[in-house]
């Protein structure tokens, strides 16, 4: 058996709430090892996609595969970044915490974090620039570093692939190019990050590999190969030109 | 002085004042949970539910023992858990809603049972309105064993899945991604939380549990920034209105001890709201000040 070239596969996958389709037919291949855009227009059924492939929500129909079945051991290879208003930043805990969460898979029921995994938790915030934060209250911190804790909580799980969700909403420029330079090191150590993306200025810069989706696929393939204007048209409904800015 | 004296070594309440306290050192740290998880009402939802099921224990079995009528309590409350988070779940309702349309028919449901109850020819069924606003001065020494393993058993399972509980209030679905279950995280605190509830009811009664659940949380959210100084703050805040409480009404006749315990917590969440260090009202107008003045010391703002 040849090693499988997928990181994940999706098949006739449909997804509906209360009759109202948000994706249909889904058929679609992520390649192993590739930094992956997905993009479309609101409520394309961008973030609906990645929670399937978490098996955080039910598909009315279609199978995700993994090429292999979803064990506990596949699921630590599995890492998620949620939105960042998906939660209470409100809630009494600080960075350090929230960042040791992403451990919590890895031990299991009943055991606590401990030395190692503190040791790690500061080592990721170190990576997304905000080791001074540790000890900080998370109701005092700002939506783009918030983002950042998330991504560090996402880093310690130190999995295979990483399923984002609009990671650089409320980032400043200049960390955004420090995270996707982290982004592009998993990628070297042969992860695959698959990312929810909005900003379609950047997704030549920073992606090699985009899913197109409204409803349907409409585009997945390498960046160089299917990111132009015509796909775009068919996605955005004729607007993509504009979107995509003068190029 | 020796009044005061008096009434410390007064058997009974010593008894009620225990009992006062464990519950509400119970409901304090369990709250906090029921507040972080935003479901602060479920306890007032689940507390009048468990009217029905007092009575309907009764009207069963004929036996007026607590831990039967507690039994019942149990049941309908859990049932009215069930059934809002099914409707929450599989209807497009919201939480509120489930919760006041379950809460009201189960609530509805136990005073038409009570009524009935009241109007039969045996005498035995006096003193179940009791559930309503709660009698503290009738718990007996086994109430108190009772709510004592309880207690104990619902803190063991906090330590247990201290971890696990906390994950799943800040970010249930990172959980479920972890590959925690979600059905068991889910029931669990509101399994625990329902039992809590139960165990305060002979004390404060139906219609006033809720507070004891929210009010000590509330209160020591003020206070704190971890999560297990919050759960400690509210434990010792809980228990403090217990004891007190029933201080009060032990030393003036006439004055309930389910409601005087229930007014001392929400004095405490009240003072806490207004003078707490950084998150109270207080605080708050200082720093507002205090910041106007800076901004116009520098030439900003107003001229």
């Amino acid at each position: 058996m040849k090693e499988k070239d997928f990181a994940v596969r999706v098949h006739d996958l449909s997804v509906a709430y209360d009759m109202k389709p948000v994706l249909w037919d889904i058929d679609l291949s992520i390649p192993r090892g590739k930094l992956v855009a997905i993009v479309g227009p609101n409520g394309a059924g961008k973030t609906t996609l990645i929670k399937v492939m978490l098996g955080l929500m039910k598909p009315v129909s279609g199978a995700v595969d993994f090429g292999e079945p979803m064990t506990k051991k596949l699921r630590k290879q599995i890492a998620y970044v949620p939105q960042s208003g998906s939660v209470d930043w409100d809630f009494p805990t600080t960075v350090l915490d929230v960042v040791m969460m992403g451990r919590y898979g890895h031990l299991g029921w009943f055991t606590r974090p401990g030395k190692a995994e503190k040791k790690l938790a500061l080592d990721m915030l170190e990576k997304v620039g905000m080791q001074a934060f540790a000890s900080r209250q998370i109701s005092q911190l700002s939506g783009g570093q918030q983002q950042r804790i998330f991504l560090a909580r996402a880093l310690i799980q130190q999995a295979d692939i990483y399923f984002m969700d609009e990671p650089f909403k409320g980032v400043d420029a200049q960390t955004e190019r420090s995270l996707v330079a982290l982004l592009k090191d998993l990628k070297e150590q042969g992860k695959t990050v698959v990312v929810v993306h909005h900003d379609l200025q950047t997704v030549e810069d920073y992606f090699d590999w985009v899913t197109l989706i409204n409803l349907h696929v409409m585009a997945n393939g390498p960046v160089k190969e299917v990111f132009h204007e015509e796909n775009l048209a068919r996605t955005y409904g004729g607007r993509g030109l504009l979107l995509k800015g003068a190029q | 002085m020796e009044k005061l004296f008096a009434i410390f070594t007064d058997y009974t309440f010593q008894t009620v004042a225990l009992g006062s306290a464990l519950l509400g050192l119970i409901s304090g740290v369990l709250g906090s949970f029921a507040v972080l998880r935003r479901q602060s009402l479920l306890g007032d939802g689940v507390s009048h539910a468990a009217l029905p099921g007092v009575v309907m224990a009764f009207l069963l079995t004929g036996i007026k023992n607590t831990e039967i009528l507690l039994l019942g309590a149990l049941l309908t409350g859990l049932l009215a858990t069930f059934f809002i988070m099914g409707i929450v779940r599989h209807s497009r309702i919201k939480f509120d809603s489930a919760l006041a349309l379950v809460m009201s028919v189960f609530f509805g449901l136990g005073l038409v049972l009570l009524t009935y109850s009241q109007k039969l020819p045996n005498a035995n069924q006096a003193g179940l309105n009791r559930f309503i606003y709660g009698q503290a001065s009738t718990l007996l020494q086994r109430d108190i064993v009772l709510m004592g393993v309880c207690g104990f058993v619902l803190l063991l399972f906090v330590v247990l899945f201290w971890k696990e509980f906390k994950l799943f209030s800040f970010d249930p679905e990172f959980a479920a991604s972890l590959g925690f279950s979600t059905g068991k995280l889910n029931v669990l605190p509101s399994f625990l939380i329902v039992l809590a509830i139960i165990i305060g009811l002979q004390t404060v009664g139906v219609v006033l549990m809720s507070a004891m659940l929210i009010a000590p949380a509330v209160a020591a959210r003020q206070w704190s920034h971890r999560l297990w100084l919050m759960v400690c703050l509210a434990a010792i805040f809980g228990a403090l209105s217990g004891v007190i409480g029933t201080l009060l009404s032990s030393s003036y006749a006439g004055l309930p001890t389910g409601p005087v315990i229930v007014v001392c917590v929400t004095l405490i969440a009240a003072l806490s709201l207004l003078v707490a260090p950084r998150r109270g009202i207080l605080h708050r107008i200082y720093l507002r000040r205090k910041t106007r003045a800076y901004i116009e010391s520098e030439g900003g703002g107003v001229s």
